[in-house]
């Protein structure tokens, strides 16, 4: 694994040098510090907003459908999914702390007693079972509105995701997910990090590349391109087709320790879902 | 009766600036049905109708190419404080669904 990491190591800079030693606190830290440098005119919080940050015209617009944004009808489809009962009389705030609201900084977490990381979206599933109800579609429809709904209830609360040090499990599953970041994938080869971290704020095609920073806090997201809602699962598979790898299923374990790890570098920064995007 | 158009109005000088939302399929009749290898029935807004106080002051005749969920945004000229805009849209099925908002 070395041998694949550490080229992009080198030409990354200041974020592996120290990866068997360095913990998640370490990582985002040099994040900052690494975006901090590359765009010292953008505000910390700005980086939230993705290619917003520093694409002047693709922010003109955006502005101006914040104004009536496209998830507005997403967020209200959601809530009254949210506050139906289950047929046995339950509802989605029985499952979660403080009934659901404002709760999605937390998320995801790891689950010590189940080995594995629990995303909103895998939590709001589960509920679901828990009570008889069938699993929803994990990348768009009913699920993506609910989570919009409660991504909307926890907006401006400071991205907390928890990777304790004294638990292995949580340690592994960030560390698998930040590997998956750097390893490159698919036919055109590239990694995460190659648009993200190398490429930030450099043109593709006809957006510019978000940064690493920031790019968990404002999902779901009402993406033009799909016309509707849609979780941050179905980007990742998205964006592995992009570079033509086999995308993986939403709410693999891959792509949930890769949910996990991209969160905790957002930690700090204020939530601002559902967003939209191009 | 369509669902219902979200708007928003706000005078601005001699004008009145109307954004709405309509929730609308907008299926065009031209995507397949994978399972049934039929193309989902054409459902889409043919024109929206915007009134002052009663008189049509914008008629927009739209079709298939409109997207799903459609935003438009247009402005009135004269529009004062105390004026009824409404805003209606007819679809190719029948259906249609009116909003009115009071200026303020």
């Amino acid at each position: 694994m070395k041998k694949i990491i550490l080229p992009l190591c080198l030409i990354g800079g200041l974020l592996c040098g120290l990866t068997a030693m360095a913990g998640p606190e370490e990582d985002r830290l040099a994040m900052v510090e690494y975006y901090s440098d590359r765009f010292p005119d953008v505000p910390l919080q700005e980086f939230a907003n993705g290619l917003y940050a520093f694409d002047t015209i693709a922010r003109e617009q955006w502005i101006e459908m914040e104004d009536f944004p496209p998830y507005e009808i997403a967020i209200e489809d959601g809530q009254a999914l949210f506050e139906t009962p289950f047929a046995n009389g339950k509802s989605y705030a029985d499952c979660f702390e403080n009934g659901g609201i404002g709760v999605k900084q937390n998320y995801p977490y790891f689950d010590t007693d189940a080995g594995e990381v629990v995303t909103l979206e895998l939590a709001i599933n589960h509920c679901r079972e828990a009570n008889g109800e069938e699993p929803l579609l994990y990348m768009i429809g009913a699920l993506a509105e609910i989570s919009a709904y409660m991504a909307y209830t926890s907006r401006g609360h400071e991205m907390a995701v928890k990777v304790p040090a004294d638990k292995p499990g949580a340690v592994a599953a960030y560390a698998a997910g930040k590997q998956f970041y750097y390893t490159r994938r698919g036919q055109l080869n590239f990694a995460c990090s190659s648009c993200h971290i190398q490429s930030a704020g450099l043109k593709l095609r006809a957006d510019r590349l978000s940064t690493t920073l920031g790019q968990a806090t404002h999902w779901p997201v009402y993406r033009s391109k799909w016309g509707e809602i849609g979780t941050l699962q179905k980007r990742f598979a998205e964006c592995n087709s992009q570079v033509w790898a086999k995308p993986l299923e939403a709410q693999s374990v891959e792509y949930r320790n890769l949910e996990y790890f991209l969160s905790y570098i957002s930690n700090g920064l204020e939530l601002n879902g559902p967003g939209s995007r191009r | 009766m369509g669902k219902p158009i979200k708007i928003r109005a706000k005078i601005k000088g001699d004008f009145a600036e109307i954004k709405a939302l309509m929730p609308h399929d907008m299926e065009s009749g031209l995507r397949m049905n994978p399972a049934t290898n039929q193309p989902y029935p054409a459902h889409y807004i043919t024109d929206v109708v915007a009134e002052l106080n009663g008189e049509v002051v914008m008629t927009a005749y739209w079709g298939q190419a409109v997207s799903k969920n459609p935003y438009v945004s247009f402005s009135i000229k004269g529009a004062v404080a105390g004026d009824t805009v409404t805003l209606r849209w007819n679809d190719n099925k029948g259906d249609s669904s009116e909003k009115e908002v009071v200026l303020k």
